[in-house]
């Protein structure tokens, strides 16, 4: 800070506030002024150690501190306004809750006497948030304000992380203190469990040691434990196979023959195969969401589970587990480490690897795009060396699909909540955590019509992210379940949009279009040649599908694999395509 | 009654729990949309302030299967500003609840109804032409009981406070 460093005097709430942040060490801010914070907005006129990132809606600002907390692995940081500044906010929180991704988001509050008036801007955000974060607080007093904000980081950060809010009246902002940063925290309720139970640990090693078909089952608390390091030294030494949910994409290498990719509704075949043929399952950081499971009673029906997991409340929630350990993955995975050793698990891959020969990824390619070779070719550009930014839809799967993971906080996505629109604004927050790798934010044609207003932000600051469109002229996920699943009755899910190249120019960054697939690589190598933000349109076949395919709900039996006889898009436009299975493999 | 019906029954058993939370802004609320965003059933929930002035107990009754008897424990524990949690189902405790029972009467009801009230060690409080109001202690089963026993005359109004209970420190009854 600018500003003398006398740390015993009288300060206005807007300054403690920002001394606050300054203390938690909170390099940026995202977010978005108005009448009731415009105080903290004043001082923040005066702080170097801060920087604040003006997005064009609140949510976008929301998204940002979201993709810097999953890019970096540090708290994202939020300030709007009050009303509508805060409501605005909410579907960022409830994304970042649903994906326990650590958040401290400010919003400014009508004065304390007014709380419950219907004062212009009023809203009563902390009730409207509370069963969307970890907690929340209206401050009430200007000398508590340090504190809680203290408190507010310490309960986003520890245990199984979340967004946090703390609303900030008007008054409180105004009214002066002295300031002190509490040095430590103590908190008389909230006591966490990092280490394992030693005899849950020792249970957890005798059925290791006795798994013939042992598969781990790896979630975004992995990564959100910080412990790829540990996991990726425990599948080594014991030799045990990996699937990863599409949040722990990137929690374990995917060049290494133990993975599987991704397991659940658009899994590879092989990982949900290896799931179902199972004797052990060990979840990591995973919840046994539906979206992994599908029909309850018929997954993985033959083995034995453990399940590791910081959230005593997802033990046991979905699917009974034999032996759960409530811990830090970190922590439970060093203390399991020593009393494990190498299983023989070599039939076991055999087995695994002739499904994999059988059954790899595959589409069929031609002379119109596929969004697969799209992102094959990201993969194969970037040598995996990329922070992928998804939105929702069909193109996200296929970035789960045909993008070979290698490290962690490298794939962001909405996972919990599926939220469209997410994409472009996290890549803002990813681009701020990290420089040493390109961001590449990847959206369909309708998600990226939900913030596209964000493009303003990544030019006023020149943001270096690659903005891929995949443009199918459909809500194709929606459309893909209507085919399947509806007799193609498609309603409501063909859509139009700008001119991406046109609309690149508007806002000021060059764009790019690619419409056959012998112009994909070329645009590709353009796009990441860029050195500031740059857009590539991808039109591609409008009606292609995502498999493998568990329909919602189903068993492993049900799963879909690419038809023989997928239907021949080429025909439909003026071009008779010859198409040709092309393959991808993880592992 | 047949199995299965007694299986329902007794898997879908009524729980009473006891936990301590700080006195802070909004604890009741999160509790209560607890119950309402996870679709837990809530029969009654008292609050109110304890020997720590920073501190309330709060008195849940909910029914449900082990396992979701188990899920409510654990969220309850995970709400930030829970201090303990205790189901006391599985203890030995006490439990009372107060009721004002305003019941019709008339000449020929009246000395009927003392009587229920003095069996049931109630009183009556308040007292018109037309009614009787009782006011009826005990465990929730008792009011239940007494309520019932009245029920007859026509009750006009009731007004229940819900459970308060305690872990007890003398095994046995007192
Ligand atoms: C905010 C929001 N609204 C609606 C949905 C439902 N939804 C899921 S996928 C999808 C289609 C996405 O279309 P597009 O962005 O073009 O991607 P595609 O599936 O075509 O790759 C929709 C509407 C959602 N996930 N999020
Ligand atoms: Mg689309």
């Amino acid at each position: 800070m600018t500003q003398q460093n006398s740390s015993q005097r009288l300060m206005s709430g807007a300054e403690i506030f920002v001394r606050s942040l300054v203390e938690e060490g909170v390099e940026v801010i995202f977010g978005y002024p108005g009448g009731v914070v415009i105080g903290i907005y004043d001082v923040l006129l005066d702080v170097t150690d801060i920087k604040h990132v003006l997005t064009r809606h609140e949510q976008g600002a929301v998204h940002a501190a979201e993709g810097y907390a999953r890019a970096s692995g540090r708290p994202g940081v939020t300030l709007v306004t009050s009303g509508p500044g805060g409501t605005n906010t909410v579907t960022g929180i409830a994304n970042a809750y649903l994906d326990s991704i650590p958040l401290v988001v400010f919003t400014g509050q009508v004065p304390l006497k007014l709380i419950g008036n219907d004062a212009f801007q009023e809203a009563d955000i902390v009730g409207i948030t509370r069963p969307i974060t970890k907690h929340n607080y209206l401050v009430r007093d200007v000398k508590e304000l340090a504190s809680i904000i203290k408190e507010a980081f310490y309960v986003a950060t520890t245990g199984r992380p979340g967004p946090v809010l703390v609303d900030l009246p008007k008054d409180v902002l105004s009214s002066k203190a002295m300031f002190e940063y509490p040095k430590s925290i103590k908190m008389r309720t909230y006591d966490l469990p990092y280490d394992g139970h030693q005899k849950q640990l020792e249970k957890a090693a005798v059925l290791i040691a006795k798994a013939k078909r042992p598969v781990l089952y790896v979630g975004g608390g992995t990564i959100l434990s910080n412990a790829s390091e540990e996991l990726t030294k425990f599948a080594r030494k014991t030799k045990i196979p990996v699937t990863t949910t599409l949040n722990g994409l990137g929690a374990f290498p995917e060049s290494d023959e133990l993975s599987l990719g991704m397991l659940g509704m658009h899994g590879t075949w092989y990982s949900n195969s290896a799931v179902n043929y199972a004797d052990l399952l060990i979840a990591v950081g995973s919840r046994f969401d539906d979206r992994v499971t599908g029909k309850l009673e018929s997954f993985s029906p033959d083995s034995k589970k453990i399940h590791i997991d910081i959230d005593p409340t997802n033990i046991s929630k979905n699917v009974k587990v034999d032996v759960p350990i409530v811990g830090d993955v970190k922590r439970v995975l060093q203390q399991l480490m020593p009393l494990v050793k190498a299983i023989d698990t070599k039939d076991w891959m055999q087995t695994i690897n002739n499904w994999k020969e059988e059954h790899p990824l595959r589409y069929k390619n031609g002379k119109l795009i596929r969004s697969q070779y799209v992102i094959q070719k990201i993969s194969e550009l970037t040598k995996g060396n990329a922070v992928m930014v998804s939105d929702v839809g069909q193109h996200q799967m296929w970035m789960a699909q045909f993008f070979s993971y290698q490290q962690p906080r490298t794939h962001l996505t909405s996972g919990g909540l599926g939220t469209m629109g997410f994409s472009l604004p996290a890549s803002i927050g990813a681009a701020l955590a990290r420089n040493d790798m390109p961001i590449i934010s990847v959206s369909g044609d309708g998600g990226i019509q939900m913030n596209i207003q964000e493009l303003a932000t990544i030019v006023q600051n020149n943001i270096p992210i690659k903005i891929i469109i995949i443009n199918n002229g459909y809500l194709g996920m929606v459309r893909q379940w209507q085919e399947l699943f509806w007799h193609k009755r498609y309603s409501q899910v063909e859509l139009s949009a700008p001119d991406f190249v046109k609309l690149a120019d508007a806002y000021g960054l060059p764009g790019f279009r690619a419409s056959y697939t012998d112009e994909v690589e070329d645009v590709l190598k353009k796009v990441l040649a860029e050195k500031g933000p740059a857009i590539a349109e991808f039109k591609v076949v409008r009606e292609g599908n995502v498999y493998p395919m568990i329909p919602g709900g189903q068993s492993y039996n049900e799963i879909l694999d690419v038809p023989e006889n997928e239907k021949q898009e080429g025909e439909e436009k003026e071009l008779p395509e010859e198409l040709q299975f092309v393959t991808f493999s993880k592992g | 009654m047949d199995a299965n019906q007694a299986t329902a029954e007794q898997s879908q058993k009524k729980h009473t729990i006891s936990l301590l939370v700080e006195n802070k802004f909004g604890a009741l609320n999160r509790i209560a949309g607890l119950f309402s965003a996870k679709g837990y059933n809530l029969e009654s929930i008292t609050v109110g302030p304890t020997e720590d002035e920073t501190v309330s107990r709060m008195t849940i009754v909910t029914q449900g299967d082990d396992d979701i008897i188990e899920q409510i424990i654990k969220q309850l524990n995970k709400l930030i500003n829970t201090l303990k949690v205790i189901d006391l189902t599985y203890e030995s405790f006490m439990e009372r609840e107060l009721a004002l029972i305003k019941v019709s009467t008339n000449e020929k009801t009246r000395s009927e109804i003392m009587q229920i009230v003095e069996i049931f060690q109630g009183k009556i409080i308040d007292i018109s032409h037309k009614t009787v109001t009782v006011e009826a202690t005990g465990s929730g089963q008792k009011v239940d009981a007494i309520v019932k026993m009245l029920k007859p005359f026509h009750i006009k109004e009731i007004s229940r406070t819900g459970r308060v209970a305690l872990k007890r420190e003398f095994v046995g009854e007192v």
